[in-house]
């Protein structure tokens, strides 16, 4: 299905970290990333994508649109999603990852704001994020059109004429042509893409030295 | 799930454009026009008849071996928005440091074409191309003054650059923490442990019959290898790659090997084959490469000094002077973390078109290249099935071996895994050994390089092998590294330098790798 970039505001990273971050000796493990939608109207979230950086858990939080007075809360729609089987060793430290509106705990039909709390329990990273964040909403359906009348209302068939003697039945040659037709369209549609296997340029083979770049 | 299914599809989508531009689409095309005929092909249920004709003449197993082939080789398709160099290596730091190292190595063949006047490639004078065609099979016999050139690089030169393989987001401190590995290897990549390994190599079991231990002649043949044999038989007639590839796992019959091998490795021989191959020897015979001396220098070093195989000499030289033409290689740099090094036509320096790539097939020949080759001329004495054979081994396993990445086979998992199994498991000779300046991994490492090559006797490197093509992994060359080292524990104890260390390890050729295998994994006390 198609889907539709939502243009957000990704605020800055905020370390949670008990006691003074100045003098404190450790790293802090809990970050926590906003953001926000200024330009856009409560919508229907439908894909988080983003390139991962050593976070090993990842908790999303979001704020929805309520039709009531009541001010929105704020909802936990994925509890410790973990990207990091391991947390103190590479395996899915660098991976692109994408989160689907189906996985997610709650509704997610007029989202205002989200929250990423991300989670590296371990000592051994020097820091931890996640990149390249996208959000996607819904993509418009495909235009409902208006088929002409004879289309969408066929004329009640009429008595078939009788069969010429000799013939085979019409209607059985053409499924059969029918079927013929699909297959040599898609034969026509399949292209290939091997290599001839030439290395060199129309017979030439002298080169300069190797390029670095 | 909605997920899993997309992902299928993209699977699906992508092993049928691949095999679209394959042989086999074209002769199933032909089959499939042959079988139009055909009195039990109707027109109505055209597309079901052609599939059951397909299913009992044997087409549909072939088409299910290439699937099958293609699974076991390219990785599974990663997310969308990936670039590709995110399929080629995951890790950015990874990436980069594979770059300098190719760098490294370029610059290294630039002064020496310079430093000798050589050019990186000419085309051959018509009667020096008469006289190669003549020598074709006895290119043994000349004798080239090789002394000028050296080697691009060594396995020890790679092991450095290993060494100092970093991660910029990792703790290190000065002072030895538990964040420090005490071994080498200084990435901190998953790798398994023994009770993860027992699961994942659980036909080697102690309760399976191997072949390997339970056909030495002590053992009467009813009780494994009879049955093993006739098994291996029907796995053959059947001609099916997952199940010889499951069957492989217990060793194979030395009879049946070849063509075992060739089957999981999805090879047959047709007529096209054969002429690619006698392709690339015209390739050969019209260019000559600067990359063909320094074969020639290695298969001089290294075969031709060994007492197995410096009969195969001949062989050797006609699969790795084809090899080097063979652009159908440079698929494989999809998944491969290198990259095939560049070069421009003389005289068109930065114009796209007159971009080429060299060698053709993308890969520069290191000191003991030539040992990839040795032990595959025991089984196949046709040079285009040999070739076929080995292409293929080198773009499913070989070319990890030498390049940095962080894939479970790849060569720096290997490392670590290697390094990790001792010093879990044999704590007391990894502690020894490092005091005395002899890091484990200095003497392993030109095993796993060169995949046991050259180190362990013929007929027991075949077996080993065979495990590496049964589980698709090349993790057993590093629990075998584990294994000889606690198998020679004893004697390591007592040594006091790392000379002494080389020493005790020098030798290999006796030993039988299947039984150290089960025994460190399966019988080990711990």
């Amino acid at each position: 299905m198609s889907r539709v970039s939502v243009p957000c505001h990704v605020k800055g990273t905020v370390a949670l970290q008990v006691g003074d971050v100045r003098t404190s000796q450790g790293r802090p493990g809990v970050l926590v990333i906003d953001v926000t939608f200024p330009s856009v109207a409560p919508f229907e979230l439908q894909e988080i994508m983003f390139k991962n950086y050593y976070t090993a858990f990842l908790t999303i939080r979001v704020r929805q649109h309520t039709s009531t007075h009541t001010p929105a809360k704020w909802v936990t729609c994925l509890r410790d999603y973990c990207l990091m089987p391991d947390p103190h060793s590479e395996e899915g430290a660098q991976e692109y990852v994408s989160l689907f509106k189906h996985q997610m705990l709650c509704d997610m039909a007029q989202v205002l704001e989200l929250r990423l709390i991300l989670r590296q329990p371990s000592p051994l990273w020097l820091s931890f994020t996640v990149e390249e964040l996208q959000i996607f909403q819904q993509g418009p359906k495909s235009p409902s059109m208006t088929f002409p009348k004879w289309l969408s209302h066929p004329v009640p068939c009429e008595q078939p004429t009788p069969l010429l003697e000799g013939l085979p039945d019409p209607s059985r040659v053409s499924s059969e042509v029918q079927q013929m037709w699909a297959l040599t369209e898609m034969i026509r549609a399949s292209h290939t893409s091997t290599r001839i296997g030439r290395f060199d340029v129309d017979g030439c083979y002298d080169l300069n030295l190797l390029s670095y770049t | 799930m909605l997920q899993e299914e997309s992902d299928l599809s993209l699977i699906i989508a992508q092993i049928v454009q691949k095999l679209k531009g394959s042989n086999l689409y074209a002769q199933l095309e032909r089959q499939a026009w042959a079988s139009l005929q055909r009195p039990e092909i109707k027109l109505e249920s055209l597309k079901e008849d052609i599939k059951e004709f397909f299913k009992i003449s044997g087409w549909e197993k072939k088409l299910q071996n290439a699937v099958y082939s293609e699974l076991s080789v390219f990785p599974l398709p990663s997310h969308p928005a990936a670039p590709p160099e995110h399929l080629k290596e995951p890790l950015v730091y990874m990436r980069k440091a594979q770059g300098s190292w190719e760098k490294r190595i370029l610059k290294s063949l630039n002064s020496m074409c310079t430093e000798l006047s050589i050019p990186l490639a000419r085309k051959r004078p018509v009667g020096e191309q008469k006289e190669l065609l003549n020598k074709w099979n006895e290119m043994g016999t000349d004798e080239p003054d090789l002394s000028l050139f050296r080697p691009v690089y060594a396995p020890k030169d790679f092991l450095e650059v290993l060494i100092n393989l970093r991660n910029p987001n990792y703790e290190s401190g000065d002072s030895l923490s538990f964040r420090t590995h005490l071994g080498l290897i200084q990435v901190p990549l998953k790798v398994k442990d023994i009770p993860e390994l027992k699961e994942f190599f659980v036909e080697l079991g102690l309760t399976t019959g191997q072949l390997g231990i339970d056909d030495s002649t002590q053992v009467p043949p009813e009780l494994f290898e009879n049955e093993h044999v006739r098994i291996g038989q029907k796995v053959l007639t059947q001609q099916d790659s997952a199940a010889a590839q499951q069957y492989i796992r217990q060793g194979s019959p030395t009879a049946l090997r070849a063509e075992l091998w060739a089957l999981i490795l999805n090879i047959s021989s047709h007529p096209e084959d054969i002429l690619y191959y006698e392709q690339l020897k015209t390739n050969v015979i019209q260019h000559d490469l600067l990359v063909d001396s320094l074969i020639y220098k290695d298969v001089k070093l290294t075969a031709s000094n060994d007492d197995y195989y410096f009969v195969f000499e001949d062989y050797l030289y006609q699969v790795l002077l084809c090899f080097s033409r063979d652009t159908s290689v440079l698929s494989h740099f999809a998944y491969n973390s290198a990259s095939p090094p560049k070069s421009y036509i003389r005289g068109k320096l930065g114009l796209e078109e007159y971009a080429v790539f060299y060698p053709p097939n993308g890969v520069i020949p290191f000191h003991g290249f030539s040992m990839y080759v040795a032990p595959l001329c025991f089984l196949y004495h046709e040079p285009s099935k040999l070739y076929q054979i080995f292409r293929e081994m080198y773009v499913r396993f070989f070319f990890r071996l030498h390049s940095i990445s962080s894939h479970p086979s790849g060569i720096v998992s290997l490392c670590l895994l290697f390094e990790t199994l001792l010093q879990t498991y044999l704590p007391q000779l990894f502690y020894h050994l490092r005091e005395i300046g002899a890091q484990p991994l200095r003497i392993s490492f030109k095993w796993m390089v060169r995949a046991f090559s050259g180190y362990l006797a013929t007929d027991q490197l075949l077996l080993l092998w065979d495990r590496i093509l049964g589980y698709n992994s090349l993790e057993i060359l590093a629990v075998l590294a584990a294994a000889v080292f606690a198998f020679r524990a004893v004697n390591l104890m007592e040594v006091t330098s790392l000379a002494a260390a080389e020493a005790v390890l020098a030798d290999l050729s006796t030993l039988k790798v299947m039984p150290l295998l089960q025994i460190f994994l399966f019988a080990t006390v711990t």
